[in-house]
């Protein structure tokens, strides 16, 4: 009986677990669609240093609205665009 | 933008761009330290530790509009960035009311999306449009 009793609810408690753990990774899933670049949604903002006609400067990505702006990534100096 | 610190942008610029772009880069050279920036944008790659060559079109509301993402070896075409900043502006300016189909570039005609349109793009837009 003893055995009976403390199995059963071990028996039921598991696939609990389980359906918390899946739904920690939908919910993980949904943030990354969420967060994810794509046209037509916001561009991620940042602040960060940069040099500009000899100085170096702070620069926010969001300073920038009301204007067009072309972000562009390259893999290191001394290579090309 | 880069990985590169500043440091190096001042460098690079001051010492190679300049002698091809007379003044130097006119615009801010970002650095980018472990390629936090990168991440954000889908463009940092975790084995080489170096941003790749993406390239996003950010309108006026802080939206994109483009994307282009090239791996290190090839690079990409200024006039094709330009064409689309321009399409772009042209739409944004018509506040939607006209497209640029392929191949549009200032001068050539715009599409007006509407009930008028569909099945007729063969009539007002030809093949040979889609190329320069």
């Amino acid at each position: 009986m003893a055995v009976g009793c403390t199995k059963k609810p071990k028996a039921n408690s598991e696939p609990e677990v389980k359906n918390q753990v899946e739904n920690n990774q939908n919910l993980e899933k949904k943030e990354e669609v969420e967060n994810m670049i794509l046209v037509g949604r916001k561009a991620p903002d940042f602040e960060t240093e940069a040099y500009h006609n000899g100085k170096f400067i702070n620069l926010k990505l969001s300073n920038y609205l009301g204007k067009w702006v072309l972000l562009c990534f390259y893999p290191a100096d001394f290579t090309f665009v | 933008m880069s990985i590169d610190t500043v440091f190096t942008h001042k460098m690079w610029n001051d010492h190679e761009l300049s002698k091809m772009v007379d003044g130097g880069i006119p615009f801010p050279m970002l650095s980018d330290p472990g390629g936090k920036i990168g991440k954000l944008y889908g463009v940092y790659d975790e084995d080489l530790g170096l941003d790749v060559r993406g390239r996003f079109i950010i309108d006026p509301d802080g939206v994109i509009q483009a994307m282009e993402v090239l791996s290190p070896p090839v690079g990409r075409n200024v006039s094709e960035a330009i064409r689309q900043i321009q399409a772009f502006q042209h739409v944004r300016q018509s506040n939607g009311t006209e497209a640029c189909p392929s191949g549009w570039k200032p001068g050539k005609p715009t599409l007006k999306p509407g009930e008028d349109l569909v099945g007729n793009v063969w009539n007002v837009w030809k093949v040979d449009n889609a190329f320069d």
